[in-house]
């Protein structure tokens, strides 16, 4: 049986050394079901903090959640004075990681605080107070602690325009804030101890990190040349055991999955439909037709009722541009399509193409609905989409095929510009 | 009256419009990708670059500034809701 850290002794909660240096002082959250709405917690979370001392004064790195500043404190107290403290990190500026900030800044207010440039807006928001002293860092700034270093990396959008990351090279240690981080609580702490928190990794980056894979692999770059001993992330196990190969799996999980069968020069669209009585079928298919006739564009034809939304997203995710086909019913587009839309946060959607068309009884509402959520999702919507009336004549069904068409040439920039008189709109 | 072309690089749209309108409005009006939320110049929904003809929109005012600085906006952004044509050639796309 592995042996446990000592996390308390007699109740005390105590810090836990990670070298005779660099400690962890920070919170266990066993209970916590869900984090942020978004992510479930099956065995609840981890907000780590550390403390590193150096020969000319001490690091606070990240604090806790608010109602764990206690544990956090007592952990800060049994390895350093407040006086001692001289530098004050924050790698990231959300409250499970800021919520004993301002009594940390009280307790220790000789100690000066270092932010990303990015996250000095959102700390005003976050103390709710204009006069205060920080220093905002960019790559390639340090802190000297004496015989220790504090290096930083800046690396935004790792998932919240703040985050940085902060290199301790006399260790090899980096401190990745929710970088490689996961929710998953375990008393021992270190990855080669933990239980199986490999789902808990992967959970993470797929609902934190998926939607920055741009980002990621930017930020990759910088990390990857680092020589790493440890890496100290926000929640979850510390990983002193092989930490590459967790900058290794960020590498993969930010690369395509399959070798994509697009040639350079070709561009993807994927249409998706819904339909009740074929009508919004035969309008796709048309849409598809159209489309098809454009060279160098690789169109796909999806039933939304033949799979479940998981693979449609990852498909998405890779496409250049994405139609949808819904009737409407009732005034509204229907489920399906909502739920797949509602269901593209984890992606990047900026600047693809995006357009709309479909069947309908009476008003035809959906079209519009559906339009307006692409636009608020960041996708470009070049050609107003299509509403035909129950069954769609055989002029409509050349619409369609024209719409598809036009679609698909504004994809490979074929489209002829637009010249429009304000007073002819609408 | 004046008239200023407006094109939205987005949907490749450009827009011959009178001085004095607010971009949103043409936006609206040919889809383009500018999303908007109060339209009051206060929730920063509609930051919009500008690529071209930065000169050929009204000065942004103290208040849009101080909005634009909070959202974190770039060089070259605009509320869509406060800018207004003035005359010329201006593109702009969503940020």
């Amino acid at each position: 049986m592995s042996k446990l850290p000592i996390l308390t002794i007699d109740g005390a909660p105590q810090a836990i050394a990670l070298s005779e240096r660099v400690h962890w002082i920070g919170a266990l959250d066993p209970n916590l079901r869900n984090f942020d709405i978004i992510l479930k917690t099956a065995n609840g979370t981890s907000y780590n903090a550390y403390v590193v001392r150096g020969s000319e004064g001490v690091a606070v790195i990240d604090t806790v959640k608010e109602a764990y500043a206690g544990d956090f404190f007592a952990r800060l107290e049994s390895v350093a004075r407040y006086d001692e403290i001289k530098v004050i990190v924050l790698n990231h500026l959300e409250p499970d990681h800021t919520g004993a900030l301002p009594e940390l800044m009280r307790r220790a207010p000789q100690a000066q605080l270092y932010i990303s440039q990015k996250a000095q807006s959102m700390l005003k928001a976050l103390l709710k107070q204009d006069e205060f002293d920080f220093t905002p860092v960019m790559t390639g700034d340090k802190v000297s602690l004496g015989d220790r270093t504090l290096e930083f990396l800046h690396t935004p959008y790792l998932h919240w325009p703040d985050t940085q990351c902060t290199y301790l090279p006399e260790e090899k240690t980096l401190f990745s804030g929710d970088v490689f981080g996961c929710h998953f609580c375990d008393v021992r702490l270190f990855n080669d101890e933990v239980g199986d928190f490999r789902f808990s990794f992967e959970y993470y980056y797929a609902h934190i990190m998926r939607p920055f894979k741009e980002y990621v692999n930017r930020a990759l770059t910088l990390i990857e040349p680092l020589a790493l001993d440890k890496i100290l992330p926000a929640h979850g196990p510390l990983l002193r055991d092989q930490p590459q190969k967790y900058v290794q799996r960020y590498r993969e999980l930010s690369s395509s999955a399959l070798q994509s069968e697009i040639s350079v020069g070709e561009k993807t669209l994927l249409i998706f439909y819904i339909s009740s009585y074929g009508n919004t079928r035969r309008m796709a298919e048309a849409v598809y037709e159209g489309a098809m006739a454009v060279e160098h564009v690789r169109v796909s034809l999806y039933d939304l009722e033949g799979s479940e939304i998981s693979p449609f997203v990852d498909l998405i995710e890779g496409a250049d541009g994405i139609l949808f086909g819904t009737p409407t019913i009732n005034g509204d587009a229907v489920k399906p399509v909502w739920d797949l839309l509602s269901s593209l946060a984890v992606v990047n959607l900026k600047s693809k193409l995006g357009g709309v068309f479909g069947s309908y009884g009476w008003t035809g509402e959906g079209v519009k609905m559906v339009e307006d959520r692409l636009r608020g999702l960041k996708l470009r919507v070049p050609i107003p989409g299509i509403r035909i009336k129950l069954i769609p004549t055989d002029e409509e069904i050349q619409l369609c095929r024209d719409f598809g068409h036009e679609m698909a040439l504004d994809l490979m920039g074929l489209r002829q510009a637009k010249v429009i008189d304000m007073a002819d709109l609408a | 009256m004046a008239k200023a072309s407006i094109t939205f690089e987005d949907i490749n749209v450009t827009v011959t419009a009178p001085a004095g309108t607010r971009l949103i409005e043409i936006s609206e009006k040919v889809g383009s990708g500018i999303v908007y939320g109060c339209r009051e110049g206060e929730c920063g929904t509609c930051i919009t670059k500008v690529t071209e003809g930065w000169n050929n929109l009204t000065e942004p005012s103290v208040l849009e500034d101080k909005v634009l600085r909070e959202n974190m906006a770039g060089k070259h952004n605009r509320l869509a809701c406060q800018a207004q044509v003035l005359g010329g050639t201006i593109s702009v796309k969503p940020v």
